[in-house]
């Protein structure tokens, strides 16, 4: 069946358990063309993906509804070999290459040209002597189709990130019979002249004929390289467009959109602007795949800020680093007071508490019950609810199931008695019991890090009013991370958002979606709306 | 990029090796033994243990750490050995009967330690070296229990006449055993066996030029060291050096092909999934390289070459000890190819055979050094044992704190 779409993409729906992630989902892909995959995180973008690749975690969790046509015509793919063999090919987010191998040898890996030799003829085809004349041949041949003159003979290790880029796609365009090349944020590791010539072999490699996916989160590259464009918001297709009918203000609404109403409503108020609470300079963070680098941030006391951004943008390190969980670099001060950075337990005693991101291993001790868990900070940082016997100290068993009932009744969190186990508890009840923990230490500032992440609706607005109320009453400073725009904007004074690592722009909760889809995607909203033009934010 | 002579670098990157040759010169120099009788001794060591050494290569190129469970692929040829000796086919045969009858033993137990390091990534070592330990457990039971009672042998001097189970020792020096039988077969003088193993790398290299699989530089070059230590050896006192060494032909020839098939082994498409598996599992994977099936094959051959191993050892000590002869292998094989610079993710035969001369030139020297400084062979013996330790120990800090430091590196750099 003749068909105008190398790729068709029909009706996918797609579910974890109950969760649906991808509903009623379509993209067509024409071949030679480069068809940009916009989305935030959790829209779907890598789900669909890899149902493409026939990854196992799709097949092992029931597979998916709905078809894959390529060239018009069903296709199963069922492996990631599978997907290779039927000419589909991705250029990695993380290189897919070995270090100490030469280029040539990573460009062939697994595809080796191999001569016969005595052994092989007897013992098979995996004993053929490599043949390295003809794969060199091929492996210059592809990497003078990207445009690097770099020696084919050259390790790998030591090469810089952007050479990387270049020969995983020399490795995917000498893969015979590729029709389409999917590439996964392939700009986020280059530097500027580095993407610009990407893009331009993007372009090169669609007029030979392959289509291209184009996967990122910059919407100035997306409009400089794309054909035409498929924008997912929160598992549906929010809409395709061709990219000269459209533009950029339009793509950045349409990417974040109105997710229904406030979780939360509250009065307006001015936001607090007298003290700064904690001032942050120059923060650089080594957080794996959340890495900031200088970032320079003003907290006021008795505010809630929120901080927003794409995954893996750097939102997470900003506590974390902070927090000194990670190597961390930069000048901190909490009320005018510097704050010695990297040391968790300076961090603690100076009056900061964190809720973590990571519920289940940094926040909770899973088989310590409800009060241990509680009290666990406040005891090994202060030396609180301790009796002390000369030399040895003991638990004061009466002050910790005290504090423990007052928190599950304050909290109200669900449970039969402070002695439950942390770990049988449901994840918004977890949530809760981190907080405890964290007010348990009467924080002067709370740093509350993904707090809904996983928990059901109702819990949801459980833990957020209790954070409004400790905001409101106790008069408690709170910076509030959240991959949940809404979330944010529903609680939050101000919202701070990070694209890669820095700063783009503080922005009003009840600033419209183009801005913060702009200020996602690291382009000041400001510059843009004042230049008119795609401004890239430095 | 321009490579700076770094001073400090070599000598950090090679200092377990560094640091045993100075050992081995201070050991020397106190022991009071004469160099020929060294020759003698090291050349009698390195036709024995090579092989086994060599067989650690594979795993570690496939990113399995040393191999610590070639222990059971010596059990593997001691119970062809006992079987041999008991149908009494003494000489070539026997050995030749015997490592035929390693190969599907020693296979079917590479199958299983293979199966059960795959299970347990990244833990390897510590895996083949506990494994090895519990098949030690087993081992005896089929030698005390099984072997002798439920499966009766008739072979003089295998059981121990009102015991149970198979004897400590089983010799293989009367006709029914196989002592000697590869190391007998070509002895000859350390000169002559200098001149034919010259002879026979000048002619193969003159071949491979006129076939024009090797370039004319590097002919040029092998013809000339060739000549170069043939010229040498003319000289009475390098001569008088090796005077008493008696070179066992075939069972070095044995050795050159292990070393041939190691390297001719990483030219073929099976190596180089070795080699992507061992830097990346990951990346393997996702180039289509069923990584579980490459790290068995490697486990298994290594298995079999180490039983192999195992019997050109006890052809060469004429009889082994039935309930200890392999309890060390795994230890001394990984302590002396981490001595010739390899490491746990790194090594090639040049590195496995210079582990090899080094690691047992300690072992010679050390005992008679031990006795004339501190007046104790005793001091010596437990100096060596407390050695081999202590360089496996060294090796993994070493290999730990290259990764630390690479990563700072690495940060650096990024900055």
């Amino acid at each position: 069946m003749a068909t105008e779409y190398v790729l068709e993409m029909q009706n996918i729906t797609k579910q974890y358990g109950e969760n649906t992630v991808l509903s009623d989902v379509s993209m067509a892909v024409k071949p030679g063309e480069i068809h940009a995959l916009l989305g935030e995180n959790g829209a779907g973008k890598s789900t669909l993906m890899n149902i493409l690749f026939g990854m196992p975690v799709i097949h092992n969790t029931g597979g998916f509804e709905g078809k894959v046509l390529l060239d018009g015509d069903d296709a199963n793919i069922l492996s990631p070999y599978d997907a290779m063999i039927k000419g589909i090919g991705m250029v990695h987010q993380e290189f897919m290459l070995l270090p100490g191998f030469t280029i040539t040898e990573n460009i062939k890996l697994n595809r080796e040209i191999t001569k016969p030799n005595f052994f092989s003829r007897i013992l098979g085809k995996n004993l053929e002597t490599l043949n390295m004349k003809s794969m060199s041949a091929d492996a210059r041949k592809a990497l003078d189709s990207v445009g690097m003159n770099i020696d084919e003979f050259t390790r790998v290790q030591g090469l810089p990130v952007g050479y990387m880029q270049f020969v995983e796609i020399a490795r995917e365009i000498d893969k015979t019979g590729v029709k389409l090349l999917v590439f996964d944020e392939p700009t986020a590791v280059l530097t500027e002249s580095e993407a610009t010539q990407l893009i331009s072999v993007m372009k090169q490699i669609a007029e030979s004929g392959i289509a291209v996916i184009f996967i990122t989160h910059r919407l100035d590259e997306v409009m400089a390289a794309s054909d035409s464009i498929t924008i997912l918001r929160d598992g549906r297709l929010a809409a395709t467009r061709r990219t000269s009918e459209t533009n950029i203000v339009e793509l950045a609404e349409l990417m974040i959109g109105r997710k229904g109403e406030s979780v939360i409503d509250l009065e307006k108020r001015s936001v607090p602007h007298d003290t700064v609470a904690l001032h942050i300079k120059d923060l650089n963070v080594d957080m794996p795949g959340e890495h900031v680098v200088g970032l320079t941030l003003d907290v006021y006391e008795g505010e809630i800020l929120g901080i927003g951004g794409l995954a893996g943008q750097g939102k997470l390190g900003i506590p974390n680093g902070v927090m000194g969980l990670y190597d961390s670099e930069g000048e901190v001060e909490l009320f005018g007071q510097p704050l010695k950075i990297g040391d968790t337990d300076a961090a603690l005693r100076a009056g900061i508490a964190m809720v973590s991101e990571d519920r289940k291993g940094v926040g909770l001790l899973l088989d310590q019950s409800i009060e241990d868990n509680i009290v666990f900070n406040a005891m090994q940082i202060h030396g609180e609810y301790l009796h002390k016997l000369g030399p040895f100290t003991l638990k004061n068993s009466s002050d910790i199931r005290g504090i423990a009932e007052q928190m599950i009744t304050d909290l109200d969190i669900r449970c039969f008695g402070p002695t439950q186990y942390a770990g049988t508890l449901s994840g918004g009840n977890q949530q809760k019991v981190c907080i405890a923990r964290a007010l348990c230490m009467s924080p002067k500032f709370l740093f509350v890090s993904e707090p809904t992440r996983g928990i059901d609706i109702g819990a949801k607005k459980l833990v957020l009013e209790t954070l409004v109320k400790l905001n409101r009453d106790n008069g408690m400073t709170i910076v509030i991370v959240s991959s949940e725009l809404q979330e944010l904007r529903s609680i939050s004074d101000r919202i701070a958002i990070v694209s890669e690592g820095r700063l783009v722009d503080i922005l009003p909760p009840e600033a419209p979606d183009a801005d913060f889809g702009l200020a996602m995607s690291g382009i000041k909203p400001q510059d843009h709306n004042e230049k008119g033009a795609a401004g890239h934010d430095e | 990029m321009r490579k700076d002579f770094d001073f400090r670098s070599i000598l950090r990157n090679n200092a377990v090796t560094i640091m045993f040759v100075l050992l081995c010169i201070i050991c020397l120099s106190y022991s009071g033994q004469t160099v020929p009788y060294v020759m003698y001794e090291l050349f009698g060591r390195l036709s024995r243990n090579a092989f086994i050494v060599l067989a650690l290569i594979l795993p570690i190129v496939a990113g399995m750490g040393i191999n610590f469970a070639i222990t059971i692929g010596a059990m593997a040829a001691q119970i062809a050995a006992l079987w041999v000796v008991e149908w009494g086919i003494g000489g070539l045969g026997g050995f030749g009967v015997a490592a035929f009858m390693t190969v599907p033993i020693a296979a079917f137990f590479g199958y299983l330690i293979g199966n059960l390091l795959n299970r347990m990534k990244g833990q390897e070592m510590i895996g083949g070296l506990i494994l090895g330990y519990f098949a030690n457990g087993l081992y005896q039971l089929l030698f005390l229990f099984i072997f002798g009672n439920l499966i009766p042998l008739k072979a003089p001097g295998l059981v121990i006449k009102g015991s149970t189970g198979v004897a400590n020792t089983i010799d293989l020096s009367t006709e029914r055993g196989f002592k000697y039988a590869l190391d007998g077969l070509w002895k000859v003088p350390f000169g002559t066996g200098l001149y034919i193993t010259c002879g026979a790398v000048a002619v193969v290299a003159v071949v491979m030029l006129l076939l024009k699989k090797m370039s004319k530089k590097k002919a040029i070059i092998t013809v000339g060291i060739a000549a170069a230590s043939c010229l040498l050896y003319q000289i009475p006192f390098v001569a008088s050096l090796f005077s008493m060494v008696q070179v066992p032909m075939v069972t070095f020839m044995v050795v050159g092909l292990l070393c041939l098939f190691n390297v001719g082994l990483m030219n073929t498409r099976l190596g180089q999934q070795f080699r992507a598996v061992g830097q990346n599992r990951t990346v393997a994977n996702a180039s289509g390289i069923n990584v579980d099936r490459t790290r068995l094959i490697a486990i298994m051959i290594s298995t079999v070459l180490a039983g192999w191993g195992q019997l050109i050892f006890v052809q060469n000590m004429g009889s082994f000890q039935t309930y200890g002869a392999h309890e060390q292998v795994g230890l001394y094989a990984g302590a002396a190819i981490l001595v010739g610079g390899a490491s746990i993710r790194k090594a090639n035969n040049a590195q496995a055979l210079l582990g090899c001369i080094l690691f047992h030139l300690l072992f010679i020297v050390a005992p008679s050094a031990g006795k004339n400084l501190f007046g104790d062979a005793a001091i010596g013996e437990y100096f060596r044992v407390f050695i081999s330790y202590g360089v496996i120990a060294l090796a993994l800090v070493m290999h730990a704190w290259r990764g630390v430091q690479k990563k700072k590196k690495a940060k650096a750099e990024s900055q």
